[in-house]
C-alpha cells in the first residue's frame, strides 16, 4: 500500500494547485524510495527516463522559432483578415473541420500537426478571426471584441479539437503504437486477436467522436453569440 | 535507410538554441528573474544537447535542480510588449506568403517520413519552415532566436513536464504501483456481474489513465487485472472488442488529466490561457460523451460477437 503514496501526493498536489513540475518530481522521489530503492537509484532512474524522453519536446522547441518569427511579421493578423473575408465561417465550424481533418489524416497514419505547429499559429487565429468577424457584424464600429472569458474558452476548444482529433482514430488503418500494444499484449497473455478486429471495432467510436464534436462546437458558437460585448 | 542524420543531431541543435536563449537572459539586466531563469534554460540545454553522454544520475540531479529553481520561483518570463500596429502593416505587406512556411512544415515532415524516421523528418520540416520564414520576412537570423525565446519563456517549466511525467510513470512501473491498484479495484467491486465487469474495466482504464497520464501505461495493468480474468475468462467476452474499446476509454481519461501535460498543460501556456485547467474543462463533456458511448457499445457487443 505504501507504494501508492506517490499517487496520493500527485492527487493532493494537483488538488491544491501546487506547481505541477514540483509535484511530479517529488512524487517520483517518494515512490522510488518508498518502494525500496535508494535515493541515488531513484535519481538515476529519473535521469534515465528524462533523457530517454527528450523526443517529447523536440516538435515543440523546433517549431517555436518559426512560429515566433512569422507572428512578429503579422501571421495572426493576416489570418484574422482572411477570416473576415470568409463570411460563413464560425469558430465552431473551423474547429469541427480541423478535428475531422486531423482525425481523417491520422486514419491514414499522417500526423498533420500539433499544438505548437498548427493550433497556435493557424487554427486558433482562424477561429478567433471568425468569431470577431461575426461579432463585429451589425455592431457599432470598434465594438464586437471578445470578452476575456470568451477568448479563454474559445482558445481552450482549439486545443481540445487537436487532442480529440488526434486520439480517437489512430487505430483504424495503419498499425501504430496503440494497435500494436493491444495486439502484442493480448498475444503475450495467450488470447490472440487479429489486427482486423481491433481496427473494425475502432470505427464506431471514431464516428461518434465527430458527432460529439459537432455538438460541442455548436454549443461553443451559441455561447459565444450570447456573450456581452467586451470592446473598449 | 540510414542517412547519417539522426535524432541526436536535432538534440544538439535544440541544446544550442536553448543555451543561446539562456545567455541572452543572462545578458539582460532588466529580466525579472535573470540568474534563475538563465540557470534553468542552461540546465535544460545541457540535459537535451548532451543527454546521451551525461551519466543518468547527473541528469537526474539536473532535472531536480530545475524543479528546485521552479519551486523557489526563480524562473519567470518578462512582460513582452505587444506590437499590434506594426504587425498589421507587415501582415498587409506580406499577405498570404506568411502562411507558406507554416504549411511547409507538415508537408516536408510527411514527405520526409518516407525516407527518414518520422521525428527526424519533422525536425527537417521545422528547419525548412524556418528557412522559408526567414526568406519571406527578410529578417535577420537573430530574430528567430529572439522570437522563439519569447515563446519558450512563455512556456517555461511546462515544457519539461512531459519528460518529468515520463520519469514518474517509469518509476511507478518499476515500483509495481499498477498491480496494486488493479488488485484493489478487482477486490472492491462485484465483477461477477457481466455489466459490472464492463463498467469496472472502462472506468478503471479512464481512472488509471488520469492517475498515470498515459493510457498505454494503464492498458496492460487493467487488462490483466480486470479485463481478461472477468470479461473474457469468466463471462466469455470477445477480447478484441474489449481491448479496443477499453483503450478508447483510456483516451477519455487522457482528455481529463493534468498528468498528460503535453496534451493538456503545454497548450495552456502556448495559447496564453489564465486557467491551467481551461483545456481540461473544455474537454470534459467530450470525455463523458465518448466514455459512455464506449461502455454502451462494449456491453452491447462484447458478450455477443
Amino acid at each position: 500500500m505504501i507504494k501508492l503514496l506517490g499517487i496520493l501526493l500527485v492527487a493532493i498536489g494537483f488538488g491544491f494547485r501546487v506547481n505541477a513540475l514540483v509535484v511530479v518530481l517529488v512524487a517520483g522521489l517518494v515512490t522510488g524510495v518508498s518502494a525500496g530503492f535508494s535515493l541515488r537509484e531513484t535519481v538515476t532512474m529519473m535521469g534515465k527516463f528524462f533523457v530517454e524522453n527528450r523526443g517529447l519536446i523536440l516538435p515543440i522547441v523546433l517549431m517555436l522559432p518559426v512560429v515566433g518569427l512569422l507572428e512578429k511579421h503579422g501571421l495572426q493578423e493576416r489570418i484574422a483578415w482572411l477570416m473576415r473575408k470568409t463570411r460563413t465561417a464560425t469558430a465552431g465550424k473551423v474547429y469541427w473541420l480541423y478535428q475531422a481533418l486531423r482525425g481523417g489524416l491520422s486514419v491514414l497514419g499522417i500526423s498533420l500537426g500539433s499544438h505548437a505547429g498548427m493550433v497556435r499559429p493557424l487554427i486558433v487565429p482562424m477561429a478567433e478571426g471568425a468569431a470577431r468577424a461575426l461579432r463585429a457584424e451589425g455592431a457599432p464600429k470598434g465594438r464586437g471584441e471578445l470578452t476575456e472569458g470568451g477568448r479563454e474558452r474559445l482558445r481552450a476548444h482549439g486545443a481540445a479539437a487537436e487532442n480529440v482529433g488526434n486520439f480517437f482514430s489512430d487505430d483504424i488503418l495503419v498499425a501504430v503504437g496503440a494497435l500494436l500494444l493491444v495486439k502484442g499484449m493480448l498475444d503475450a497473455a495467450g488470447v490472440p486477436v487479429s489486427l482486423a478486429d481491433i481496427k473494425l471495432w475502432s470505427v464506431p467510436t471514431a464516428l461518434w467522436v465527430l458527432l460529439v464534436g459537432w455538438w460541442r462546437y455548436r454549443a461553443l458558437d451559441r455561447w459565444l453569440a450570447k456573450q456581452k460585448d467586451g470592446g473598449k | 535507410m540510414s542517412s547519417g542524420l539522426s535524432l541526436e543531431h536535432f538534440f544538439w541543435l535544440i541544446g544550442v538554441f536553448l543555451a543561446a536563449v539562456a545567455v541572452r537572459i543572462g545578458l539582460n539586466p532588466a529580466h525579472p528573474r535573470r540568474w534563475g531563469s538563465a540557470a534553468f534554460w542552461l540546465l535544460l540545454a545541457s540535459t537535451i544537447g548532451a543527454g546521451k553522454i551525461l551519466p543518468h544520475e547527473l541528469a537526474g540531479w539536473m532535472a531536480l535542480a530545475m524543479g528546485a529553481l521552479v519551486a523557489t520561483k526563480q524562473v519567470a518570463a518578462p512582460d513582452f510588449p505587444a506590437r499590434g500596429a506594426g504587425r498589421e502593416i507587415r501582415a498587409a505587406q506580406l499577405g498570404n506568403r506568411l502562411l507558406g512556411p507554416i504549411l511547409l512544415v507538415p508537408v516536408t515532415a510527411i514527405a520526409g517520413s518516407f525516407v527518414v524516421g518520422s521525428q527526424v523528418a519533422l525536425g527537417l520540416g521545422c528547419l525548412a519552415g524556418l528557412a522559408a520564414a526567414l526568406w519571406v520576412t527578410k529578417d535577420t537570423p537573430v530574430a528567430p532566436v529572439t522570437e522563439g525565446g519569447r515563446l519558450l519563456e512563455l512556456l517555461g517549466w511546462a515544457l519539461i513536464l512531459p519528460q518529468a511525467l515520463a520519469g514518474l510513470g517509469g518509476i511507478f512501473a518499476q515500483a509495481g504501483v499498477g498491480e496494486e491498484v488493479a488488485k484493489i479495484v478487482a477486490a472492491s467491486l462485484p465483477v461477477q456481474f457481466p455489466l459490472v465487469a464492463v463498467v469496472a474495466y472502462c472506468a478503471g482504464m479512464a481512472l488509471f489513465t488520469i492517475l498515470m497520464g498515459n493510457a498505454f501505461a494503464a492498458f496492460p495493468i487493467m487488462t490483466l487485472g480486470i479485463g481478461l480474468p472477468f470479461i473474457v475468462t469468466a463471462h466469455g467476452g470477445n477480447p478484441a472488442i474489449m481491448a479496443t474499446l477499453g483503450m478508447l476509454s483510456g483516451y477519455c481519461g487522457t482528455l481529463l488529466t493534468p498528468m498528460a501535460a503535453n496534451f493538456n498543460l503545454v497548450p495552456v501556456r502556448l495559447l496564453e490561457l489564465k486557467d491551467d485547467f481551461a483545456v481540461i474543462k473544455a474537454q470534459a463533456p467530450f470525455a463523458a460523451a465518448i466514455w459512455i458511448f464506449n461502455v454502451v457499445v462494449m456491453y452491447a457487443c462484447v458478450y455477443r460477437f
